[in-house]
């Protein structure tokens, strides 16, 4: 928006250096705007969930029928595990990191980030993480373990190609991107809210991504010191889970699910979050129960810690955990009981609108209520004895993750498209994306409880025939297809969008309550002209009410500090790209070369200062 | 759109509904049929908990579709709702009555985790069997008659089983679900379960945990049989080995296949064990014999012959040779297999 005032750095009060900024792609690669981190962000992560999906649609392909020979054996274990681990770290979190950048400063009132390089820095860990990871399948073997990457599987003797390399250096790398993101919205979150906006008066969302990242903070030191562990069983022959040479095995079980059950909450918080604020924006009410909705928030993430065994009753524990960790698991219950009874009560007495976000957002509520019922009767460790590692446990984490999350990204992207691009998404392709994707979705995964049941374990390449799986699998392949055009028609809808004009008012949906919806669609770059006075819960909201056009400043109009963009994120992140694989081919130059680059770059971060520059909002000026 | 919008909430749980009544899948393989005490409790708590999360999936469902035909927006309405902040009894009431049905699932859950739990590797009355998991086939070591056999698990019926599991190499699982759940064989740690098979009859089994390649294929079998007919198969598997009729089989089969497997008591013990495998329901898990019951003799050969020439192609990942690398001809294939498809025990 203000790139056409970059480089006239003339000024009245210049007194350190010329600020450079960009056009063009060198724009896209420099940035450090909150709102260009969240579309880069958004890009990445959909082009990972292009990528997932197509290798979902090769793994349903192959199930389609019994004793069916698509792929190979092999090649189905790579599909598998990518597909979980792309989905899960490239495509879900990035897109939910789209929806954190473009949205939760704008809801606090701030004109950024707290750490607006480390934002950088944390989208180019991420992308080159993820690029390192899918590069598996240029070599000879993509990983191949499951994404829960179980030794010894996935260990040196019965893993040895580099397969299980691309997994354990790609997720380390992307994983310091996550990290990053997580502590950035911490210390945003608690440090930038606008004047009056205490922790009680924000948005639903704001409050799930500060849960979120608490629960990202925590939980991803746990995953980055396993993948450290297993790196060194697998590079520099240790032994933690090597159970031949006195490793042990379940510790790294341990390991990934004391971080892999938090991570599910990772996902589902924002969901939670976006589904809040589309209910009560369509409903034209305030969120039934604030209180108890954070309260209950709250709980999930504490409950969300001390679960993870859960995930391991069949590996042994013993009674007396099993017994403990079910009463656990099923306790997570009550509090997202309370969110779904008071999103359902919010709706109540509402003046509901159906919009292609609200039609997610309600369809949301069913779905993930059928995968939190599934969750409980998991809980229960005995029946899990049946259940574990069965399509029956694909069926639950499929409505939750799929049914839950990613209607809730749907819901999100349509929601705030007008806001983070100014221009509003059709509505009518939107709500056939919503109706192939929800029927697809259904369709896929309700049969799939059944199937498990019946005795058909999970991450199986084939199966016989005349076991009664057959016609329940061709089903859930049909489905999967329709998922498929569903995604294609939302694609379309943003090919065909992106050639509208811009046109979103800046309230796009017109009963929008918080303070997003009271800056220009989309934003200036520095977002606020004046920073707003917040005066209630539902602060634009309340504005609107007492029959205001904009919010009260809580500060005179004047030159505005901004952070400069920056080329070293992106550097940075290449030297990592280059020493993970100086690690993986035991390239000694690689290795020190690509790390050498990293350093010198924080270096040069950390000697020379940048104190960024001003924007004049009323003459649109940059001053240095 | 809001009755296109209901029926299509409605559906799919009708045609879930379908599924269930149609039948609860084959008897031995469905854990929705259970055939033994330890999958009868699980299938009881399964029938609990899923009663217990329909009343909750129709009460949400019932509230959500009332208010979502009632509250819709009319045409031009521009009235703003009445803004509730909240109401604690109901708040109250959404918290109390779902762990109401949390203990009534809990008590019986954890009552089920001890009793399923019971360690019965001492008791003198049933019988022990060492569980061991192999890429990708299974081992069963009964260690109180001194006998090992491979993919075919044979027990007595109304006994204790007491199953110590194993893994030899990466971590497996070992599931029957018919007979009741599943439990990991990890390697260097042993697991302990019990199982019980009152009725006589051949069960699936599968391996519930990614292994590799053919994880897909690791099938095994559980027979159960009468106590009676146990004791005679227990004699026979201790009796010296069945030879081939054939001296240039017997020593081709000597020298290229007892390096590996064994057969009564010769050989080694790195493969599955081959004592009567032609009285056995399958060959690599998953060939099945009985394909063709009025042929199952021909059928059976033919199976040992697929398998021996490449045993790569029927289960990926193995580490059989084929009959190339093996060097058999195609007359010492055939030998082979027509001793090894007569080789059955009497029991």
């Amino acid at each position: 928006m203000s790139t056409h005032a970059a480089n006239t750095a003339h000024d009245a009060h210049a007194h350190t250096h010329t600020v450079k900024r960009y056009r063009g792609l060198m724009d896209w690669l420099t940035t450090v705007d909150h709102k260009k981190i969240g579309i880069l962000y958004l890009i990445a992560g959909f082009f990972f969930f292009l990528v997932g999906g197509a290798e979902a649609i090769m793994i349903r392909i192959q199930l389609l029928k019994p004793m069916n020979d698509f792929v190979a054996a092999d090649t189905f274990n790579e599909l598998l595990t990518m597909h979980g681990t792309t989905m899960i770290f490239l495509a879900a979190m990035p897109m939910l990191f789209a929806l954190m950048n473009a949205v939760v400063p704008l809801q606090l009132g701030a004109r950024d980030v707290a750490f607006p390089f480390l934002n950088s820095l944390g989208f180019w860990t991420f992308f080159a993480g993820g690029i390192l990871l899918n590069l598996g399948w240029f070599d000879a073997s993509a990983p191949d373990a499951g994404w829960t990457a179980y030794a010894p599987l996935s260990g040196p003797t019965f893993n040895g190609s580099r397969a299980m390399d691309y997994y354990v250096i790609g997720l380390q790398i992307a994983g310091i991107g996550t990290l990053l993101g997580g502590i950035n919205f911490m210390a945003t979150i608690i440090n930038m809210r606008a004047p009056g906006m205490s922790f009680m008066r924000m948005p639903m969302f704001t409050w799930a991504i500060f849960i979120t990242s608490v629960l990202i903070v925590f939980a991803f030191p746990v995953l980055t010191v396993g993948l450290v562990a297993l790196m060194f069983d697998r590079l520099f022959g240790a032994n933690f889970f090597e159970s031949g040479t006195g490793g042990n095995e379940v510790l790294w079980e341990h390991i990934f699910w004391i971080f892999g059950h938090p991570e599910v909450y990772i996902l589902i918080l924002p969901a939670f979050g976006v589904i809040s604020e589309v209910v009560s924006t369509f409903s034209r009410k305030r969120l039934f129960g604030y209180s108890s909705m954070v309260f209950a928030l709250v709980l999930i993430a504490f409950l969300g810690f001390m679960v993870w065994a859960h995930h391991m009753f069949a590996t042994g524990l013993g009674p007396v955990a099993n017994a403990l960790f079910s009463i656990g698991t099923m306790l997570i219950a009550v509090p997202t009981g309370v969110k779904i009874f008071n999103w359902l009560f919010t709706l109540w007495g509402g003046s509901i609108r159906y919009t292609t976000a609200m039609l997610f957002a309600v369809g949301f509520i069913p779905t993930f209520v059928m995968g939190g019922v599934t969750g409980v009767m998991l809980a229960s460790a005995p029946a899990d004895y049946q259940y574990h590692d069965s399509y029956f446990v694909v069926a639950h984490f499929h409505y939750v993750i799929v049914g839950g999350l990613i209607l809730g990204i749907f819901a999100g992207l349509h929601y705030w498209w007008p806001k983070m691009f100014g221009r509003h998404l059709n509505e009518g392709l939107g709500k056939l994306t919503f109706w192939t994707f929800f029927i697809g979705f259904h369709l896929t995964f309700f049969v799939q409880h059944f199937l498990g049941l019946l005795g058909m374990p999970r991450r199986v390449w084939t199966y016989l025939p005349n076991q009664g799986l057959d016609n329940m699998n061709l089903i859930s392949s049909i489905g999967a297809f329709l998922m498929g055009i569903g995604t294609i028609v939302f694609v379309t809808n943003v090919i065909i969008t992106w050639l509208k004009p811009r046109n979103a008012e800046a309230d796009a949906w017109e009963d929008g309550r918080s303070l997003e919806w009271t800056i220009p669609s989309p934003p200036p770059e520095y977002n606020f002209k004046q920073t707003p006075l917040v005066r209630g819960a539902d602060a634009w909201w309340k504005e609107k009410m007492d029959g205001k056009t904009e919010m009260t400043p809580a500060e005179p109009v004047g030159p505005i500090h901004m952070p400069s963009p920056s080329i070293l994120p992106l550097i940075m992140s290449i030297g990592l790209f280059i020493a993970g694989f100086g690690f993986m081919y035991d390239n000694l130059l690689a290795t020190i070369g690509g790390l050498a680059v990293t350093f010198a770059c924080m270096f040069l971060r950390s000697v020379f200062d940048d104190h960024g520059f001003h924007i004049d909002p009323e003459h649109e000026e940059v001053h240095a | 759109m809001n009755l296109k919008y209901v029926m299509k909430r409605i559906l799919p749980l009708l045609t879930g509904l379908a599924l269930l009544l149609s039948g609860c899948g084959r008897a031995d393989l469905s854990a929705l049929n259970p055939q033994g005490p330890v999958a009868q409790k699980q299938y009881d708590l399964i029938k609990l908990s899923i009663s217990i999360m329909t009343l909750v999936v129709v009460v949400v469902f019932a509230i959500l579709i009332y208010v979502l035909i009632k509250y819709r927006r009319r045409k031009g309405d521009k009235s703003i709702p009445k803004q509730v902040e909240g109401n604690h009894t109901l708040e109250i009431i959404w918290t109390v009555i779902p762990l109401v049905l949390l203990l009534i699932l809990g008590v019986p859950t954890i009552q089920t985790v001890f009793g399923l739990a019971k360690d019965y590797s001492h008791d003198k009355n049933a019988v022990h069997v060492k569980v061991t998991s192999h890429l990708y086939w299974w081992e069963f070591e009964y260690t109180d008659y001194g006998v090992t056999t491979a993919q075919e698990l044979v027990v007595p019926t109304n006994k204790k089983i007491s199953f110590d599991l194993v893994s030899a190499d990466v971590k497996h699982s070992f599931w029957i679900p018919s007979i009741g759940g599943k439990m990991d064989t990890n390697p260097g740690l042993t697991n302990r379960m019990y199982l019980e098979f009152p009725k006589e009859g051949i069960y699936r089994g599968k391996c519930a945990e990614l292994c590799g390649p053919s994880h897909s294929l690791m099938d095994f079998k559980a027979k159960s049989v009468s106590p009676e007919s146990f004791d005679r198969w227990i004699a026979a598997m201790k009796a010296p080995a069945q030879v081939a009729a054939d001296a240039h089989i017997q020593e081709t089969f000597r020298a290229k296949c007892l390096t590996c497997h064994a057969v009564g008591d010769q050989g080694a013990h790195a493969a599955p064990n081959l004592t009567g495998v032609g009285g056995r329901e399958t060959f690599g898990g998953i060939l099945y014999n009985d394909s063709d019951p009025n042929n199952r003799e021909q059928v059976t050969v033919d199976n040992l012959k697929t398998w021996i020439t490449d045993p790569q192609k029927v289960k990926p990942g193995n580490t059989m040779p084929s009959a190339k690398d093996n060097q058999l001809t195609p007359e010492e294939i055939d030998g082979i297999a027509k001793y090894l498809a007569g080789y059955k025990l009497n029991y």
